[in-house]
């Protein structure tokens, strides 16, 4: 019973606030992978380019936020973009700390963790696409904007979408280190609720089932998006 | 630049780094004992057993490790009777819950790999050693663990080297790896990048050198993939 009243939606009720913070680790998951995705397209965009110099910059890129952990970058990116931002405040006449909204800053961490998977994934699913429909587009006259448009960017999302359900997964789960820069998020009202009502062990397995719910549930989207985006193709097995 | 403070900061993150290394190391050791339990139940035939193995995957693969590992760290140590139990001594120290954590952890995702490995084994090469009388230890020792070790072998160097990186959690339970001594300097000095830089630097080349002899396995262990000298 006393459980019940701990995790209800009540007086003295923790239901509301954890799902709340699951809401906004669904929020801030989702603009770690669209950052992820800017920052993932463009350095996909510089290995293909074919020019020496941005396709190195982009492989060193993709080397380096994968081999770093993922805390260090998120405690980098927080610490790192308010002394920027402060830095800024200084120039344009503001004396003092200018804090960067944990929400910035996490979505932020994640997105440039994620965009250094996701540059890969982009990369390989340009280079699915079959070659001689390239040459087609340019044989009938598309000029390159209207060839991606309608050659290139269906095809990419198309391939690519495997990947991006799995890296959306890691995205949510390296959200719950966001926790370390105070955002209340799912992990951290967990840590909350674990320390007011001194019940660690109840609080952590809630947040656990909420984090395991929401992979279950979001994974089972991606897999639908994927049968939907390869509808009219052939398959070799599934 | 200050190149005293370089250094001595170098030299007391380069202090921590057996810890990370150890704990990396234990929880990398149990997590692949656990996912050969896992993976054995997974293909064992038996549905219970495989029901058990799906849940066991999907429950340490679809959850932050952050919070398995304050559940292993907090949680548990919150239960009475786990305290009373013979296990309190061990799971009174952080150091093993850390591995313990780890280590679950990465069984679910090793478990993966163990059995796409063994998914790829031909049906034909099992088939013809038993055709010619080998009996389970041989063909498994001959046959089926060479082939899936090859094929596992790419994916486990990417699970060893984001289990190097998952070390850094455990500076969230008190332990002093090379992370939290990183952070402990920050807040000592209010320097603010360069302890996080040289953590980095240190993670960073870790992984490569890890990268890189996994590269060299891999090659030593697939000559006949190699281009013919001409």
């Amino acid at each position: 019973m006393e459980t019940l009243r701990i995790f209800g939606f009540g007086e003295g009720g923790w239901g509301l606030a954890l799902l709340m913070g699951a809401g906004m680790t669904l929020l801030v998951s989702a603009c770690g992978l669209l950052i992820g995705a800017v920052i993932g397209g463009l350095v996909a965009w510089a290995r293909l380019s074919g020019h020496r110099l941005a396709g190195a910059a982009g492989e060193a890129y993709a080397a380096l936020f994968r081999g770093l952990p993922e805390l260090l970058v998120i405690y980098f990116v927080y610490f790192g973009s308010s002394t920027l931002l402060t830095t800024a405040a200084f120039i344009v006449g503001y004396d003092g700390f200018v804090g960067v909204p944990s929400f910035v800053a996490g979505a932020l961490a994640v997105g440039v963790i994620s965009g250094s998977y996701q540059a890969e994934v982009f990369r390989a699913a340009y280079l699915a696409i079959a070659k001689g429909e390239l040459e087609a587009a340019v044989s009938v006259g598309m000029n390159r904007w209207l060839m991606f448009r309608r050659i290139i960017a269906p095809q990419v999302l198309r391939f690519a979408l495997p990947g991006l359900g799995n890296l959306w997964q890691v995205a949510l789960k390296d959200s719950s280190l966001i926790s370390v820069t105070g955002l209340t998020e799912l992990m951290r009202v967990s840590q909350v609720g674990a320390g007011s009502t001194h019940q660690p062990f109840a609080f952590y397995l809630a947040g656990l089932v909420l984090y395991l719910i929401m992979t279950l549930v979001t994974t089972r989207v991606f897999d639908l998006a994927e049968a939907r985006a390869t509808r009219g193709m052939r398959r070799i097995a599934g | 630049m200050d190149w005293g403070l370089v250094a001595t900061t170098f030299w007391r993150l380069m202090g921590a780094l057996p810890l990370t290394l150890e704990v990396w190391f234990l929880s990398v050791v149990l997590g692949g004992l656990v996912a050969a339990g896992v993976t054995w139940m997974r293909v064992s035939g038996s549905k219970p057993l495989e029901i058990l193995a799906r849940a066991y995957v999907a429950v340490f693969r679809g959850t932050p490790l952050l919070i398995q590992l304050f559940i292993v760290y907090y949680g548990l140590a919150s239960l009475p009777a786990v305290r009373h139990s013979l296990f309190w001594p061990i799971l009174r120290e952080p150091f093993n819950c850390g591995v313990l954590a780890l280590g679950l952890c990465t069984a679910g995702y090793q478990a993966e790999i163990f059995r796409g490995a063994l998914l790829a084994v031909p049906h034909g090469a099992v088939e013809a050693a038993r055709a010619c009388g080998m009996s389970s230890l041989l063909l498994f020792r001959r046959i089926i663990f060479p082939i899936a070790l090859r094929h596992a072998l790419p994916a486990y160097s990417t699970e060893m080297i984001s289990m190097v990186k998952a070390t850094a959690l455990v500076s969230l339970i008190t332990l002093w790896d090379v992370m939290s001594v990183a952070l402990k300097i920050r807040n000592d000095t209010l320097v603010t990048y360069l302890p996080l830089i040289l953590a980095g630097a240190i993670y960073f080349t870790v992984n490569y050198i890890l990268g890189a002899a996994f590269l060299s396995l891999e090659r030593r262990l697939s000559p006949h993939l190699r281009a013919r000298p001409s």
